[in-house]
């Protein structure tokens, strides 16, 4: 389990996170979601030591990253895939995260087959790598120490779908086995297919956090009638807003079996009712929209 | 061990052992081979001694091919490759950005420079070591060549002396790496120490005759000169000088070059 407890950093007058904190639950994937800038990355260098908080605390199982005899056997790290000397091959960089850990050398060719880089690929300088290759040494090296913690920063970055496909798997399995999974991104839809829990971060803020279902459900109502108006006006009488889009559809924040009855007693007949399947896509731009680039410029 | 649950798995991992720091050493001495450039760099170690024995047979006047001649031959390549070695394997770390990797698996940074200092001081001695073989080599040779007896000039001592000349060039070379952080900048600053600034001292000392006195106080390579020299044992005041010199121009550098590197961001 990893603890964040309030976590702030600062760069002279800039705050690059401010007042952050969550928890990701064993058994859980947690994806951890913000647009670029957002201060994700910032987070996880402060979860593993590289980049010391202003204040607040981190800990992972209970204790301080720095404190962990052998980190690697406990947290597998992967922040950035292409932070890696160009001149060593792929086979020679996980040969090194297997001496630093103590590991048997067997492990080295179990974790590329793991990660699915052929012989001939390992024995390749990884400066000839495709960002993709990278992502797979990188799961590898955070990998193969068997830790109960994962802290990967843009895994999905660089893969293609079908290698999103088998990290998604890879880590829903470690998941499942009840390992602890942190991973960030701003593919909302990786996040959205993998998450179980969500950690959405703005401006170094924390903007939204909970179960993916209760984030989801959160998303209100969308219904079509033949009389738009006059539902419309059946619900703003229960003291319930209801907006009209140009398309028809009118949406709101109840639930869709509180409308259906408001329908029914008004004698409105519904072309379509449903729970508004925004995705977390909207609710993303939308909560973030503060903190987006684009929204700067207005 | 092996047969714990997930559940005490969490409990298990307080017993793990802290990594040595013979392996985080053995580590590091492998990264500083197994890279095109920095095995190149160490083997021209190698290929740049026997280069210099080979020049010093062919063109050193026949009464002057004795043992020391060759050493004090050899040394000028080494004394430039050896610091380079310290200098990459520290700035590698972030020049590379494998220092995001190295200081998440070893948090502690100050165990990392630790196992590259003795690391690369290993380096230094196999390095010396290699240089007398080579020396020794190309003596007897220049001696088999020009059918003379071969001199035995240098004294355990003296040999004990040049060593520790060596290490003190390669451990400046390191200090400013971790100092400097930039593969680029450490080098720079390297050469104007090494062979800009002393001449600024010796133009200085020929100039002004205040200068002149504190010189073996304040200039490195002034005060190590004797070590190399292979005539006679140094003085106590020699040694203070080179004491006082390397806490000016090792020590404390060192250490603020150590407290940045402990504080600041790896990224």
């Amino acid at each position: 389990m990893i603890t964040v407890e309030g976590v702030t950093r600062k760069y002279g007058h800039f705050t690059a996170v401010d007042d952050v904190s969550f928890t990701a639950q064993e058994g859980r994937v947690t994806g951890f979601l913000g647009p670029n800038g957002a201060g994700k990355s910032t987070t996880m260098r402060v979860m593993v030591g590289l980049t010391k908080a202003t204040s607040g605390n981190v800990t992972i199982s209970g204790r301080h990253y720095v404190d962990l005899p052998n980190p690697g056997l406990e947290v597998g790290v992967l922040l950035d895939a292409s932070a890696q000397h160009a001149g060593r091959t792929g086979r020679e960089i996980l040969t090194i995260a297997q001496q630093y850990m103590g590991l048997p050398r067997s492990r080295v060719e179990e974790m590329l087959e793991v990660v699915s880089l052929t012989p001939a690929e390992s024995s390749r300088r990884v400066g000839n790598y495709s960002l993709g290759m990278r992502q797979r040494l990188g799961i590898a090296t955070a990998l193969i120490g068997d830790p109960e913690v994962l802290i990967l920063d843009e895994p999905a970055n660089g893969l293609d779908p079908a290698g999103i496909r088998w990290m998604r798997d890879l880590l829903r399995g470690y998941a499942d086995r009840g390992g602890t999974v942190l991973l960030s991104s701003h593919l909302l839809h990786e996040i959205e297919v993998i998450a179980d829990d969500i950690v959405m971060i703005g401006n170094g803020r924390i903007v939204s956090q909970g179960t993916k279902t209760e984030l989801l459900h959160a998303a209100g109502t969308v219904v079509r009638a033949t009389d738009t108006a006059a539902l419309q006006g059946a619900l703003e009488e229960l003291g319930i807003t209801a907006t009209l889009s140009e398309d028809g559809v009118l949406r709101t924040d109840v639930d869709p079996a509180l409308v259906g009855k408001v329908a029914l007693e008004s004698g409105v007949a519904l072309t379509e009712l449903r729970a508004a399947d925004a995705g977390l896509e909207d609710m993303f731009l939308e909560l973030t929209a503060t903190s987006q680039r684009d929204g700067d410029l207005t | 061990m092996s047969a714990v649950t997930a559940d005490n798995a969490r409990t298990s991992a307080a017993v793990v052992a802290r990594v040595p720091l013979t392996r985080v050493i053995q580590v590091e001495l492998r990264k500083m081979f197994d890279t095109r450039s920095g095995f190149w760099l160490i083997a021209s170690i190698a290929i740049s001694a026997v280069l210099t024995a080979g020049g010093v047979i062919l063109w050193a006047p026949d009464g002057e091919l004795t043992y020391s001649t060759f050493a004090t031959a050899i040394r000028f390549p080494v004394v430039i490759i050896l610091p380079l070695i310290a200098i990459l394997a520290v700035t590698s770390e972030w020049s590379q950005r494998t220092g995001l990797t190295t200081f998440t698996l070893i948090p502690h940074r100050s165990r990392i420079i630790t196992a590259k200092a003795i690391s690369s001081v290993l380096i230094a001695i196999a390095a010396m070591v290699l240089t007398f073989a080579v020396g020794g080599l190309g003596n007897l040779l220049g001696a088999a060549v020009t059918g003379t007896t071969p001199v035995w000039d240098v004294t355990t001592t003296q040999v004990l002396y040049y060593v520790l000349g060596m290490i003190l060039s390669l451990l400046v070379g390191f200090m400013l790496g971790v100092l400097i952080r930039s593969s680029t900048g450490a080098i720079v600053a390297y050469f104007i120490l090494t062979f800009a600034l002393p001449t600024v001292f010796g133009l200085l000392a020929t100039g002004q005759q205040w200068f002149h006195d504190l010189q073996p106080w304040v200039d490195i390579q002034f005060a190590q000169s004797g070590l190399f020299v292979f005539e006679q044992a140094l003085t106590g005041e020699q040694w203070a000088n080179i004491a006082v010199t390397a806490i000016i121009w090792l020590f404390l550098p060192m250490a603020v070059g150590l407290a940045f590197v402990t504080r600041a961001e790896v990224k």
